[in-house]
Formats: structure tokens, C-alpha cells, sequence
């Protein structure tokens, strides 16, 4: 199997379900770029070079280069989606949100449910998140919260290359609208990727360690930090289950409450902002359906209520690491009592 | 032109500072020791220069992603810039914000803003403020012919003629937002778009600082005269990439050396003034080795200045956790 990057593992899916279905089709801003300019055509490919070839590949009729406009093309996508084409539109950076929600969260997630079933829409938003660009506050913020609320988004949050294309094939074929989040730092992150297409299911969760002690629940590039700090409390007798949901809508909460039920402690980690974010989601699930498989507090791993600062000084401060991680195991590991045998 | 010696030695050396800012920032990017993204001005210097000579403390201008200029003609400190750029406590936004959200309120510089559109409905803002409180003060909204698309354009720009608010819309057409032409994104003629709204509308050559001078100056007297919104399209060009690290492949491969010697604001100023011998070459010459000096103690200060403690990481919100 050959290494691939994040990167190409997204373009790659992109590129295998725009050759098997016509109907597929990419736009965004720069996406291919260079559009009316007397230099290179395809210049940018995206801001990071995700979608760079496509363009070459498929032809500016199905890989669309638009003007700044968020609520008009996000829009757009979900009209086209609506009435037979499968978009995939690039929200550069979902803090730009903001400008085209109502797109998003009134007009294609409610489609299908306030029309009596008949509408599909299958609409792809790639978009990326997360901190540790020094990117500052408008453009590190990870949000997907605010999408798991809404009914009728289906919410992905690929961790791994691996998981990043067979995640976004199955995306792509999906009859909903899905929120695709790339997280940047992972961009240049290596892995076995296979060369043929392969969907990973959505509402499944993925175990990357399993254990007897301790549940980790940890999301998109989180997961990562998880399995380090997971294979260091291994190393000092810690044996601990990390769980990527891989979706949080849907959520595989029975996975979760499983695993709880097995280790009887929990460490929710979530790059998020810390209220009302996934960490307290999990959490709460957890404690109304499993309260009594709990030996200690649940423990919430999370970044302090605050904007994403722009200072490295600041944001590697701000940003949960593997030691805050470990910090939370052992918390959880102290308080409680001891597991039934 | 009505400026006097000391307004063009000013026009002179805010531009210059500009300039000199911006290329020390590239440099200094290239060896790695700036975050982040960064987005330079050069080449642009009369558009901000040229519309904030008009404005004084009292007034206010929102800007964007591109803002240093902007910040720097409107009167903000060089080494606290410089300093928020290396992330530094002593930063104008105590190292928070970053090059992309540079603001000083007590200046009414609004703030540099990474959402690209987000800045005119601020703008709109500021001026109903000087409206409702007849404060006499008029607001601009700097954006890019990448933000005329958006929404919030639009938006604000009606609510400006319906409010008839204090504020001048500023389009700085540099040919690009990020790697697409203006020419493909802006369907029709941003002056006829402000016709359609009721906003009287010029298309000022932004290489010549003088003809940005006086349209901003007609624009800007007629906001305080109660006159209502104006709009101004400026065609100009960048130097550096959208940002830094943008290998600029999308662009002619003699574009920038062309204009940088044939439509450089700086040097079509001083040929303007040397000519109408109304400044000398010896005075240009000081103001530039004066601003040399400002820039490499705003450069050696922000490098040895402190980084933000890790208490700071949780002030300046209404509540942590
Ligand atoms: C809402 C939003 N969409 C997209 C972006 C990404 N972006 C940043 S700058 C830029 C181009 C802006 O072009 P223009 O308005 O012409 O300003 P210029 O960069 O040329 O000064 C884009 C697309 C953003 N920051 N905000
Ligand atoms: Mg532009």
C-alpha cells in the first residue's frame, strides 16, 4: 500500500467519485484558481493545494472557481444537490460560516424533513478547522458543534489519511448533506492509503487502542494526541481504550457507552470550544445511560472558553496536548473506587 | 492640489512607512520567524494614505485582512504593530490578534479583519454612531474587489443610501483576490452597482495619490456635510503575493517588475512634487532614512520584546473556565 498525505487522500477521493459519477462536481473559491488571470491556470488548487488537478483533470465546467461570495455558492450547491447534481463545495475555513449559514442550516439540512421525505441532497461542504496555524481568531475555530446541532447535517471528522478517503467517498456518495472537516494541521500527516475507492461508514466508531482502565473518546486530529498518551500511560500500567466516532452525527454513542461500561472510566477530548461542544455531548449521553458503570468523574480535555488566541506563546498553551490528555487519565484514574473483578 | 509642504512631507512619510514596513515584514517572514498569515500592502500606498489624509482621530475606517497600510495611515504605532505581528505582549493587541486584527479604537482604526467582506457593515456602524450622536465624524469601509461580491457589500451599502449614513465605501481594486482576476469575478461595473443603490460613485486611477486625495476629500466632505454615502473604485495592484508564501504563478511573469517600475505610487509622487518643485530631493531623502530608522527599531524592538505570560491566555473574555 503506498503513503500518502491528508492532502492527497482527499483529492484522491474526490478525483476516483468525480470519474465514476458525472453528476459530481467541486467549486470554491481559488479552488482550481488563476481564473481570468494571465498567468497559471489551476495556480492554487485551494488555499493548501488540496484540490490542485482536479481542474487539469475534470475541466472548469465541473470544477467551478467562484467569486467571494459563501451564501451565494454554498447556496447554490445546495440548490444544484437538491435538483440532481452531488456538489462538493469548499468553505475554506469553516470560520467563514458565518457568512452562509442560513444556506446551510435552514435551507439543505431541512429539505428532506420539511418536505415529507422527497427531497435528497446530496451536498458535500469541505471545510477546514482547528488551531496550531497561528492562524489567529477567525481562522482556527473547530465549530462542528454548532453543525451536530443542527438536525439533517450529517457531521464527519476524518482523524487519519486512511479515514480522510474513505470517509470523503462515502460522503460524496451520501443522499444528505455532509460537513466534511479537514483539520490543517493534518494536511501533511502520512499513512497506508489504498489506491482503489473504499467508503468508511458513517455512525461507526473506530477503535485505535483498545484497553481494560480507561475510555478515551477523542475527535479528528485529537485522536492522534489521544493514541500518543494512551501509548504512554500503557507504558506505565495504564491500559486504555481510544475511541475515534469518526461522525458526530450520526453519533455511535452505543460504541461509546460499551466501552465506558467495560473500563468504567472516561476522557472525553475535544478541540472545541468547552461548552456545549462534543466533550459535554459524550459526557452527558454517558452519564444518563451508563451512570452506573462510572468508578470516577468523567473528565472533559478541552481548550479554555476563550477565542483562539494568535501568539504561539498563547495558542500552544490554548490547544489540548498529550500531557493534558495523560493529566485527565490520571485524574480519572485516582478518584473512584476500584473495578469490580 | 491644495497640500501644503508639511501635508505632502506627511503624505510622503506615512506612505514611505507603509512601503518600508511592508518590505522588512517579507523579509523578515522568509526566515521563519513571523507566524501566521500575513498579508502585504505594498504597492497600494496612496489608496490608504490618500483617503486618510482626509480623516482625523475622531473618525473611523474599517479595513481588512490586507490592513497594515490602513493601520499605519491611520496614525497607528509602528513598534506596537511590528510587535503584534511577532506575537508579542507589547503588540497593539497584546499579541491576541496578529497581523490580521491589528485595531487601535482610540485612533478609530476598527480593526484589520479576516473575514473578507466583514468590514463595511461596520463601517455603517461607526457612522450611524456619528450620525445618532452628531458627532460631525464619517467612517470608511476599505475592502478589496474580492469583498465587493459579498453579501455584506451589498448589504451595507443599501442600508448606507437608506440611512443616508456618514460613510465613504472605499474599493480597492488590486486585480486580484487571491489567485482570480477581478476582471472574471466582478460581474458588471462596481460604479454602476453604487448607481443602483443611490451612491454616487468615481473611478480614481489608486497609483496617483493625488487624484486619491481629492476624490477622497470631495467624498469625505460631502459624508460630513450630511451628503450621504460615496463610493470610490480604486484601480491599483499589490506587490507581494496574497500572502506571504504565494508564489504569485497566476500573475504575468514580468506583471510586478512592470509596475514597480512604470506605476509606483512612491516614485510617481516624487517625480509629482520634485517637478512642481514643491518639495526638494534632500527632504524626500530624510523622510526615507527617517523611516528606515522607525522601522528597524520597531523590527529590533518587537524581536526582543516578551511574549504574552500564560495568565493572559484567559483576560479579555467575559468569562473562563
Ligand atoms: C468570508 C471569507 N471568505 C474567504 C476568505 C479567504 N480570503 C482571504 S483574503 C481573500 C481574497 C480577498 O480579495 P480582495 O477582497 O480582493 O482583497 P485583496 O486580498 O486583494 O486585498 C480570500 C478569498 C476570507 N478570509 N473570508
Ligand atoms: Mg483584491
Amino acid at each position: 500500500m503506498a503513503r500518502k498525505s491528508f492532502r492527497q487522500a482527499v483529492n484522491e477521493a474526490i478525483s476516483q467519485e468525480m470519474a465514476r459519477d458525472p453528476r459530481v462536481i467541486v467549486m470554491g473559491e481559488d479552488i482550481a484558481g488563476g481564473m481570468g488571470a494571465p498567468g497559471e491556470d489551476d495556480a492554487w488548487g485551494g488555499p493548501l493545494g488540496v484540490t490542485k488537478g482536479l481542474m487539469p483533470q475534470f475541466g472548469r465546467e465541473r470544477v467551478l472557481d467562484t467569486p467571494i461570495t459563501e451564501s451565494g455558492f454554498i447556496g447554490a450547491a445546495a440548490g444544484a444537490a437538491l435538483t440532481g447534481l452531488r456538489p462538493i463545495a469548499d468553505l475554506m475555513f469553516v470560520d467563514f460560516m458565518g457568512v452562509c449559514f442560513d444556506q446551510i442550516f435552514n435551507q439543505a439540512a431541512k429539505f428532506k424533513y420539511m418536505f415529507g421525505g422527497k427531497a435528497r441532497t446530496p451536498l458535500v461542504i469541505r471545510t477546514m478547522y482547528g488551531a496550531g496555524f497561528r492562524a489567529a481568531s477567525q481562522h482556527s475555530q473547530c465549530l462542528y458543534p454548532l453543525f451536530t446541532h443542527v438536525p439533517g447535517l450529517k457531521v464527519v471528522i476524518p482523524s487519519s489519511p486512511y479515514e480522510a478517503k474513505g470517509l470523503m467517498i462515502a460522503a460524496i456518495r451520501d443522499d444528505d448533506p455532509v460537513i466534511f472537516f479537514e483539520h490543517k494541521m493534518l494536511y501533511d500527516v502520512e499513512d497506508e492509503v489504498p489506491d482503489e475507492p473504499y467508503t468508511l461508514p458513517f455512525g461507526e466508531a473506530n477503535l485505535t487502542r483498545e484497553g481494560e482502565d480507561l475510555t478515551i473518546v477523542a475527535l479528528g486530529r485529537m485522536v492522534t494526541l489521544a493514541n500518543e498518551a494512551a501509548d504512554r500511560l500503557g507504558g506505565q500500567g495504564i491500559s486504555c481504550t481510544v475511541i475515534d466516532p469518526r461522525t458526530t452525527s450520526p453519533l455511535d454513542i452505543e460504541t461509546i457507552l460499551e466501552e465506558v461500561r467495560a473500563t468504567g472510566r472516561l476522557v472525553v477530548v475535544d478541540e472545541a470550544s468547552p461548552r456545549c461542544n462534543m466533550a459535554t455531548d459524550i459526557s452527558a449521553q454517558v452519564a444518563e445511560r451508563a451512570f452506573e458503570a462510572l468508578r470516577a468523574p468523567i473528565r472533559m480535555v478541552s481548550p479554555p472558553h476563550t477565542p483562539v488566541p494568535f501568539s504561539p506563546a498563547l495558542e500552544d498553551l490554548y490547544v489540548p496536548d498529550v500531557e493534558k490528555i495523560i493529566q485527565a487519565a490520571r485524574t480519572a484514574m485516582a478518584a473512584g473506587g476500584r473495578k469490580a473483578a | 492640489m491644495q497640500l501644503s509642504r508639511e501635508d505632502l512631507l506627511r503624505a510622503y512619510r506615512s506612505m514611505c512607512t507603509i512601503r518600508q514596513f511592508e518590505e522588512r515584514v517579507h523579509a523578515e517572514f522568509a526566515t521563519g520567524d513571523i507566524p501566521g498569515f500575513v498579508h502585504l500592502y505594498a504597492g497600494e500606498e496612496a489608496s490608504a494614505v490618500g483617503v486618510c489624509m482626509n480623516l482625523g482621530a475622531r473618525d473611523s475606517i474599517a479595513s481588512t485582512h490586507r490592513g497594515h497600510g490602513h493601520c499605519i495611515a491611520k496614525g497607528c504605532d509602528v513598534a506596537g504593530m511590528m510587535a503584534e505581528i511577532y506575537g508579542r505582549k507589547s503588540g497593539l493587541c497584546a499579541g491576541k490578534g496578529g497581523s490580521m486584527h491589528i485595531a487601535d479604537l482610540d485612533l478609530g482604526m476598527l480593526g484589520a479583519n479576516g473575514i473578507v467582506g466583514g468590514g463595511a457593515p461596520l463601517a455603517c456602524g461607526a457612522a450611524l454612531t456619528a450620525k445618532t450622536l452628531k458627532t460631525g465624524a464619517v467612517a470608511v469601509a476599505f475592502g478589496g474587489d474580492g469583498a465587493s461580491n459579498q453579501g455584506t457589500t451589498a448589504e451595507a451599502m443599501n442600508l448606507a443610501s437608506v440611512w443616508r449614513l456618514p460613510v465613504v465605501f472605499v474599493l480597492e481594486d488590486n486585480g486580484y483576490a487571491e489567485s482570480t482576476a477581478s476582471a472574471w469575478s466582478i460581474g458588471g461595473d462596481p460604479l454602476v452597482r453604487a448607481e443602483g443603490f443611490g451612491i454616487p460613485g468615481v473611478r480614481v486611477d489608486g497609483h496617483d495619490f493625488f487624484a486619491v486625495h481629492d476624490a477622497a476629500r470631495d467624498a469625505i466632505a460631502r459624508a460630513r456635510d450630511g451628503g450621504g454615502p460615496s463610493f470610490l473604485h480604486l484601480k491599483l495592484a499589490r506587490y507581494f503575493g496574497h500572502f506571504e508564501g504565494d508564489g504569485m504563478t497566476y500573475r504575468a511573469a514580468d506583471e510586478v517588475a512592470k509596475l514597480r517600475a512604470e506605476r509606483d505610487c512612491l516614485t510617481l509622487f516624487r517625480r509629482r512634487v520634485e517637478e512642481a518643485r514643491l518639495l526638494d530631493p534632500a527632504a524626500l531623502d530624510a523622510v526615507e532614512a527617517e523611516v528606515a530608522a522607525l522601522i528597524e527599531d520597531a523590527t529590533r524592538g518587537a524581536k526582543a520584546a516578551p511574549m504574552p505570560a500564560p495568565a493572559d491566555l484567559l483576560t479579555d473574555v467575559y468569562v473562563s473556565y
